[in-house]
């Protein structure tokens, strides 16, 4: 155990120094999230207009919550991937005793850590521009809240890292998360909460994996009542679905590497 | 088409260092194959239609039913011109990619499944590519091999002392990789490749692009690693001042097939026993082409320069000849580059 915990730390704190050398670019990646802000603002008129079940205050902590889980588990690793089959900067990973995957899983969890300072400053701003949104999380939303958070991360890792496999058969790997982006925006709560969805749309949205990378943990952060048991179990089916299909593809994708420009 | 001569494969035993091998190669290959399809496209816009709904390939046979063994601790040569063949042999030899056909065995394992004992053992240095980080100091990314390979710090510190100052770049190592000049970039990166103290060690083209001193210390540095660990090397290089500095041994690989395997003594008396001559002779003398042509095989003869082709055993003789009657200003004396030798191994290893 001891082993991967010195790999673990040392690849944190390698990839944190690596992110830190981005400091200047951090910033506009974290504005660039802030999407949830401006959808905040066009609900929150059309709350104060009209009945929608939800308060503009309930709004408000909604997209708050919104924006602080998608600033947490943005993932990117396909991009990354994509450039190293194809320029073949795979193969000096793939000669280390090493699966390849943990450089980007920690180079992600280092780079949450660059990002936090960020994110409390524009939770600041949020607080100062809508007071009576404030509220203050229960030990029970701060713990499942944190540990779906985790979890949601994990699962948006272990899907688009699956995708990326496609790198080894396909140039354009990015081409399918730009499509699977489409149905991210609209089924993950991203836009609206899904209690403002139709039923139907609503229950089918449960069943794939959408919700649970936004609406469930956001949701839990701010005390929305939500079906817990139910929406771990999705989590974890998803989870090894995509992790099983993953392993299959990237030992069939090794066969199939050629080393480009290696 | 396989071509082999040279004194019998025994005597290079003589230069491995008497480690636990009993006499086992420590790379042994057998009917190396490798083919890959490469998508055909006709040009034009027809060509792309096509292209786009129904992909043809073709098959390319890169590598052909290639076999070589190499015993612990010998340097040996890999040779061959551009798209022989060279690269994808070492990536097979280091489990990059996998074979069509035949079998690979380095110290007893097989590449491909890479094994973390295996990777423990090998190493892969290529010359335009790079594993460190490199907006990082080269310790970052050297703190992050040493992890994975589970080297304790103190032996880290250690090593890393020891690789820096053979390859004279302790002070770089704390620099952003960026900033350091290629010769020192391809020094830190060789300390990454070899950190974990690897005793297979696959080099592809490790001097390229490297100033003519950064290309003697990497050579220095290769040579004395190998005496210091005992570790085996197959290099690649353009550079025939690589191969001559560090090989007793060469293969030769043309159109994927191995063409010749011996000694590199065999390799250029056989195949290229001449000297290029290269003079500037004064532009007030007159000197004619019939002049020129008694002294030897001319090559080309532009305004004042001219270049021969001269047995090397002539050399003294045609050299003195050229001193003593022609006021020459210039004088350099090389060895054919090494595709022409290739190219002549091949052609006779065809014939």
């Amino acid at each position: 155990m001891k082993a991967p915990l010195r790999i673990a730390r040392t690849l944190i704190s390698v990839y944190y120094a690596y992110m830190v050398e981005y400091r200047a670019e951090l910033i506009f990646w974290v504005l660039s999230g802030s999407f949830p802000l401006i959808f905040l603002g066009l609900w929150n008129q059309a709350a104060q207009s009209s009945d929608l079940g939800f308060t503009p205050a309930e709004f408000a902590r909604y997209f708050l919550g919104v924006f602080l889980v998608r600033q947490l588990t943005v993932v990117w690793v396909i991009w990354d991937f994509e450039k190293e089959v194809v320029q073949g900067k795979l193969s000096p990973l793939l000669l280390q005793p090493i699966d390849p995957v943990w450089r980007h899983f920690f180079g992600h969890v280092a780079e949450r850590f660059t990002r936090i300072p960020f994110i409390l400053l524009l939770v600041g701003l949020f607080c100062l521009l809508y007071p009576e949104a404030i509220w203050q999380p229960t030990p029970y939303a701060c713990f499942w809240g944190s540990l779906t958070l985790i979890l949601s991360f994990c699962l948006r890792f272990a899907i688009q890292y699956t995708f990326a496999m496609l790198a080894f058969w396909v140039e354009r790997a990015t081409a399918i998360q730009q499509f699977w982006f489409l149905f991210y925006t609209f089924l993950s709560g991203m836009i609206a909460p899904l209690e403002l969805f139709p039923e139907a749309v609503r229950e089918f949205a449960l069943w794939t994996p959408f919700p649970y990378l936004i609406y469930f943990p956001a949701s839990l952060l701010i005390g929305l009542p939500v079906d817990l048991s139910r929406g771990l179990i999705t989590m974890f089916i998803w989870g090894a679905i995509a992790i099983i299909i993953n392993r299959l593809l990237w030992k069939s994708g090794l066969k199939h590497y050629s080393g480009m420009g290696a | 088409m396989y071509y082999s001569f040279g004194p019998p494969k025994d005597s290079f035993k003589k230069l491995a260092p008497k480690i636990d091998s009993q006499n086992m190669p420590i790379i042994d290959v057998q009917n190396l194959g490798k083919v890959y399809p490469v998508a055909v496209k006709e040009p034009g816009m027809k060509g792309t239609l096509q292209h786009f709904f129904r992909r043809t390939y073709r098959n390319i046979e890169a590598v052909k039913q290639v076999s070589f063994s190499i015993e612990p601790g010998e340097i040996v040569g890999f040779l061959g011109p551009n798209g022989a063949g060279k690269t994808t042999t070492l990536k097979m030899l280091t489990g990059l990619i996998h074979p069509s056909s035949g079998s690979v065995r380095i110290s007893g394992h097989e590449p491909f499944a890479r094994r973390p004992q295996f990777l423990q053992q090998i190493t892969l240095v290529m010359g335009q590519k790079q594993q460190l980080i490199w907006d990082l100091p080269a310790l970052d990314s050297l703190r992050i091999n040493a992890a994975v390979y589970g080297i304790e710090e103190r032996e880290f510190r250690q090593r890393v002392g020891e690789l820096a100052e053979m390859l004279s770049i302790q002070t770089q190592l704390k620099q952003p990789v960026r900033k350091l000049s290629l010769g020192e970039r391809m020094k830190a990166e060789m300390l990454a490749a070899l950190l974990h103290r690897p005793q297979v060690l696959f080099l592809d083209e490790p001097t390229l692009g490297l100033d003519v001193n950064a290309q003697t210390a990497v050579r220095q540095f290769l040579q004395e690693y190998n005496q210091r660990y005992g570790a085996t090397i197959l290099l690649t290089s353009h550079y025939m001042a690589d191969i001559t500095a560090l090989c007793d041994r060469v293969l030769v690989i043309h159109q994927g097939s191995l063409i010749y395997d011996g000694l590199l003594d065999g390799l250029l008396e056989r195949f290229a026993p001449y000297r290029e001559v290269s003079i500037e002779f004064d532009s007030t003398q007159a000197v004619t082409k019939d002049q020129l042509l008694t002294y030897g095989t001319l090559q080309t003869l532009e305004g004042c320069k001219a270049t021969f082709l001269v047995p090397a055993d002539d050399l003294t003789q045609m050299v003195s000849n050229l001193l003593n009657t022609l006021k020459i200003q210039d004088l350099s004396i090389a060895e054919p580059p090494i595709e022409d030798v290739i190219a002549k191994v091949f052609a006779a290893g065809k014939t």
